[in-house]
């Protein structure tokens, strides 16, 4: 019963990391219309700079202040340098721009820091606090939860309560009109991109310290993870990739402890094939448009 | 009787076997100028085209991306191999067996993805495929008895047959082998695409509403179509497995399946001359760069060491999607103009009473 409830709590916390970035690629599929695979690379970069920063400064928080930076300029740059170049006719070119985006961003890793896993360090225990006798969740687990949370609550604030957020979610869902009626919807994308990476780099850089360490390919695992959490919900749903999250999370944290972590990958696949054969467009997708 | 109607662009049945022929008899002979090493590329570059070949009539024909082929190479490796071994009888009829019962296997996995692939659109079917490659290491050491996990199944010595052993050498028997699997699944392709089929599966990729109401039944073309660019590259994992005598999850890894990706799109979505070009780029560029950089201190070099070719290709395949995604193919074929000469667009517009100089 102890070891359920403990991997109820790690499930929770791990279930809100993979929330998070599934709200990354959910941000840029309604603002674009494209699945951002090189989103995990992306992340993983700001995730380098972050633990430079903290190397060089001794500063947890001045790096955790880097990563999100950079993951903003790295999604600008991303969107304006590569991403503009999508043929809007084939929804494919935008998936292949961004795989040579991953390939380009794992290898130039490679070269510069080496294959090796260097652990990172939080200024946090990671021993689990007992609540009436039972150990539920580690300090650190706790900071990932309330951090996941708070940026939920801003973007939902964001989208529903500012005229910037209305103006995203306009040009996201008729373009011409908008543009029609003076929002300008190219800075509206690039801005969407921004928003999405910074979100991506704090779900990878929250994660990366809880798994064997920093390496180009750490957060391979957390894209097909978070795309399953995507498609859990509804690719068009962000309370989707929410609840997605955290039931994909505390699935692989029950799976993990009573089956065994290398059958991880295993229930992400038999998951994924479920939703897409059952509900392919996602548990919480509005209708769509009837075809056929 | 009149004769059978064809439909336009299509090439006739007996044309297409003879083309197929000849090219493959110039590359049998074309073994025997090689030396060993030359012709252990060759077989890998044949072994690579039966799955990018797959791969590029499943994305130029039916418009689905699957980040997966790697594995359903794996696939048909390991169904190559476990069947292999479990023969009691040798020589080539175990390889044509072994082969067909790998090709069976990958038929069977393309066929329950492909379920799941009917239903869903570009980017759906690319996560789920890459969520495929992603869970083939766990498969391996989850069923470790059958798979024997990370260190994969060997296969017996498939040698020279004894009628050809004085002329041949090992490596150049590999080739010929692989360059006969190749040409079998790129003739099997070519007539797949250019026949009714092909058509079911460029109306479906277009417009599959439109397909429905002609009475195409859509989710049956895109799972015949993921099927059949499955057991392609079943077939070429299958080749792989009987040229390097082992099967392995670490040989099909994330990054070996992007790389046939990039196979495809460099050499032109759609084309498989494209993707026989292609493979020899993905085969021969690591090689190439990875003697330029043998003169290297060990620590450049071992930081260099696949990752300088993985970065070109990743650069490669961001250029040529941006600015030629007709790529190599598309290159090939483009009519010949001065640059500085405007594209004109022929206009037929009905002249009634030619003036002198149209006439």
């Amino acid at each position: 019963m102890d070891r359920l409830v403990f991997l109820l709590g790690t499930g929770l916390a791990r279930g809100a990391v993979l929330a998070l970035f599934a709200l990354a690629l959910v941000l840029i599929w309604r603002g674009a219309r494209v699945i951002n695979f090189a989103q995990g690379a992306m992340a993983v970069v700001s995730t380098y700079v972050a633990f430079e920063v903290t190397a060089l400064t001794g500063s947890y928080w001045l790096g955790l202040l880097a990563a999100l930076v950079s993951g903003g300029v790295l999604g600008f740059a991303v969107e304006r340098g590569v991403m503009r170049f999508a043929s809007p006719r084939s929804p494919l070119s935008g998936v292949i721009l961004a795989i040579g985006l991953v390939m380009v961003l794992q290898s130039a890793l490679g070269i510069a820091f080496g294959p090796d896993y260097r652990p990172m360090r939080v200024p946090f225990d990671d021993s689990a606090v007992l609540v009436g006798g039972v150990p539920l969740l580690s300090p650190y687990d706790l900071f990932v939860l309330v951090t996941a949370v708070v940026v939920m609550v801003v973007l939902a604030v964001l989208f529903r309560w500012t005229s910037l957020g209305l103006q995203m979610r306009a040009a996201a869902f008729a373009p011409e009109v908008s543009r029609l009626l003076g929002v300008r919807v190219s800075r509206t994308v690039t801005l969407g991109w921004v928003l999405s990476s910074v979100v991506g780099s704090l779900a990878a850089l929250l994660l990366v310290p809880t798994s064997l360490g920093l390496n180009p390919h750490a957060t391979d695992s957390l894209f097909v993870l978070g795309f399953t959490v995507a498609v859990v919900g509804g690719l068009d749903s962000p309370v989707g990739a929410l609840v997605g999250g955290v039931v994909v999370g505390v699935a692989m944290s029950l799976v993990t402890g009573y089956l065994g972590a290398g059958l991880v990958p295993i229930a992400v696949l038999g998951l994924l094939v479920l939703v897409l054969l059952l509900r392919p467009a996602g548990l919480f997708a509005a209708a769509a448009a009837r075809h056929a | 009787m009149s004769r059978p109607q064809r439909l336009p662009g299509q090439r006739p049945l007996a044309r297409t076997l003879l083309l197929a022929a000849g090219w493959t008899l110039v590359a049998l002979l074309g073994t025997f100028a090689l030396d060993p090493f030359r012709n252990y590329q060759l077989a890998l570059v044949a072994a690579y085209l039966c799955a990018t070949a797959g791969l590029t009539v499943l994305v130029g024909a039916s418009g689905q991306l699957s980040l997966g082929h790697a594995a359903l190479m794996a696939v048909g490796g390991y169904g190559y191999a476990l069947t292999s071994n479990a023969l009691p009888f040798g020589g080539v009829a175990r390889f044509v067996v072994a082969l067909l019962a790998g090709a069976l296997v990958s038929a069977v996995v393309g066929l329950l993805l492909g379920l799941a692939a009917a239903r869903l659109s570009g980017p759906y079917l690319a996560g789920l495929t890459l969520a495929v490659v992603v869970a083939l290491p766990a498969v391996a050491s989850t069923w470790s008895t059958v798979l024997h996990g990370d260190q994969g199944v060997q296969t017996a010595f498939e040698g020279v047959p004894d009628a050809l052993r004085r002329v041949i050498a090992l490596e150049q028997w590999q080739a010929m082998v692989a360059v006969v699997v190749a040409a079998v699944v790129v003739t099997g392709l070519t007539v797949l695409r250019g026949g009714r089929f092909g058509l079911r599966m460029q109306a479906v990729r277009d417009d599959e509403v439109a397909a429905r109401l002609s009475g195409i039944p859509a989710g049956r073309v895109k799972v015949l179509a993921f099927t059949a660019s499955s057991v392609a590259a079943g077939l070429g994992g299958a080749v792989l497995c009987f040229v390097a005598q082992a099967v392995s999850p670490g040989a099909y890894t994330v990054g070996f399946s992007l790389l046939l990706v990039v196979a495809v799109v460099i050499g032109g979505l759609g084309s498989i001359l494209g993707a026989a070009l292609g493979s020899a780029v993905v085969v021969l560029l690591p090689w190439l760069i990875g003697r330029l950089t043998a003169g290297l201190p060990t620590d450049a070099a071992q930081r260099l060491d696949g990752n300088l070719a993985v970065l070109v290709f990743g650069l490669l395949l961001i250029t040529v999607m941006a600015l030629a995604p007709q790529g190599l193919h598309g290159a090939l074929t483009a009519r010949r103009r001065p640059i500085d000469e405007p594209v004109r667009t022929e206009e037929h517009t009905k002249v009634l009473v030619p003036t002198e100089e149209q006439r």
